[in-house]
């Protein structure tokens, strides 16, 4: 009995599509979010990640009708990230079918948010999605706002602690520096995280091709998250798979 | 018809779909006399467990389940669901649970917690939960466990930290740790094999 890695699919969703692009700029057409969420729920997606870029309140309805809609053929877990600014938001965003919500800007400005959500909902409903990049912070590593465009100044892994202490499930770690680049993950960057985070760690950003998977289960990673390699059918999922299986990691098939 | 118990906030959209897969007729509540007269109640659970137990103290839900044990009739409780069906809970504080099985929940006893994602289990000898699912991983999102055999039961077990109970199937009461409806194929097999051995018998 061994815990299986994880491999996650993330949807960028807008105005009803899903789009991808380098550092959140150049937004490409990735299809259509339902179908796409279909599609790798049955080629052995382990969980969905909606991350809902809309710019207006139409957009976010329209957001929470593919939620609702993915959640009633999709027996995996699904998390939505984008826009959740109260508890109340987390709320409907469950009731509408997901069953973990990722913060990352609203928490940042106001981390009390975290509290708000993991005291009524559970630290496991809360995901804290950290775009981090070098930077001449404490550690080394400074959180971004923006897709990484705007530096905040704060120590990447000071928050990431104070965040596990006031109560989140997992910590999605997506390297502005590796996103887009299809260069591998940021395997330092996630070594670092690892050291310090006692919750699981999903790493993301810079996935660009079959052999690099492993590489991050070995620097402490213990889910993938991947969306460009998959939207634009660079690798299936079940390559991933054989490829981690074959390099010794338990995966789910 | 199988009512799932509605006593708090949480995901029960993916319950409500996942066993109206198996069964035809369904129904996300909190009305007492459909939950006590259901063929089956399905008892959901998310979030910390002294939460999970004032919420099901508000609506009164204690007494359902406990004239449901008492008439012998089926329940199924799912994570939090099931963790309340045991002596106590140790998360935070400790909290009285339901007392339907003896025992208590305690943390896993592992580096990094919460215990997230898919595993597969050690099914009980004869088990009718994982009939045709014994090799299969479950989705489980949990830190707390109950860590020893309920007596008269069937007991399955999942190692993360240490061994902990992935599911008891006793004669009229069913749990699981992990989430059924969020495990895919495997999970709705788990669904349908409740169906069929206890409501439908």
């Amino acid at each position: 009995m061994t815990l299986a890695k994880r491999i996650i699919p993330c949807l960028d969703v807008a105005g009803g599509r899903v789009v991808k692009g380098v550092n959140f700029q150049d937004l490409k057409d990735a299809g259509d979010p339902i179908e796409l969420a279909a599609k790798y729920y049955r080629e052995g997606a382990d969980e969905l990640t909606f991350l809902d870029i809309s710019a207006s309140v139409e957009e976010r309805n329209t957001t929470l009708d593919i939620v609702r809609q993915t959640a009633e053929e999709v027996f995996i877990p699904l998390t939505v990230g984008g826009g959740i600014r109260t508890a109340e938001d987390v709320n409907t965003l469950l009731r509408a079918g997901a069953d973990k919500v990722s913060i990352n800007t609203a928490a940042i400005l106001r981390p009390e948010l975290i509290n708000e959500i993991s005291d009524r909902f559970g630290d496991q409903v809360l995901v804290l999605s950290v775009d981090a990049r070098r930077a001449g912070t404490k550690s080394g590593y400074e959180v971004t706002t923006h897709g990484g465009r705007t530096g905040t100044g704060i120590d990447a892994l000071a928050w990431v602690e104070e965040a596990i202490t006031r109560g989140v499930g997992e910590i999605l770690l997506n390297s502005m520096d590796a996103d887009g680049t299809k260069a591998g993950y940021d395997l330092p960057m996630i070594e670092d995280v690892r050291a310090i985070s006692s919750v699981p760690i999903i790493a993301s950003g810079g996935a660009g091709s079959l052999g690099d998977f492993a590489p991050a289960l070995e620097s402490g990673a213990d889910a993938l998250l991947a969306a460009s390699v998959f939207h634009f059918g660079t690798l299936t999922i079940g390559q991933v798979k054989a490829e981690l299986s074959r390099s010794g990691y338990s995966v789910r098939r | 018809m199988i009512a799932i118990l509605d006593y708090g906030s949480g995901n029960l959209h993916s319950a409500y779909r996942a066993f109206a897969q198996a069964h035809p007729d369904v129904i996300v509540t909190n009305d007492p006399d459909i939950c006590s007269s259901a063929d089956g109640l399905v008892v959901p659970g998310v979030g910390a467990y002294a939460a999970c137990m004032d919420q099901l103290f508000a609506a009164g839900a204690e007494k359902i389940i406990a004239n449901r044990v008492a008439s012998a009739r089926p329940l199924f409780g799912i994570c939090v669901g099931m963790q309340i069906f045991f002596t106590e809970g140790k998360e935070k504080a400790a909290t009285k649970g339901l007392g339907i099985w003896p025992g208590s929940v305690e943390r896993l006893n592992s580096p990094i917690l919460p215990h997230m994602g898919w595993n597969t289990v050690t099914s009980a000898p004869g088990s009718r939960l994982f009939s045709g699912v014994e090799d299969e991983h479950f989705y489980f999102v949990h830190s707390y466990g109950a860590r020893v055999d309920v007596p008269n039961a069937l007991n399955t077990i999942c190692e993360y930290g240490g061994g902990f109970l992935a599911a008891v199937e006793a004669p009229h009461v069913v749990a699981t740790q992990f989430h059924p409806e969020k495990s895919g194929a495997a999970g709705a097999t788990l669904i349908r094999n409740w169906v069929d051995g206890w409501v439908a018998a």
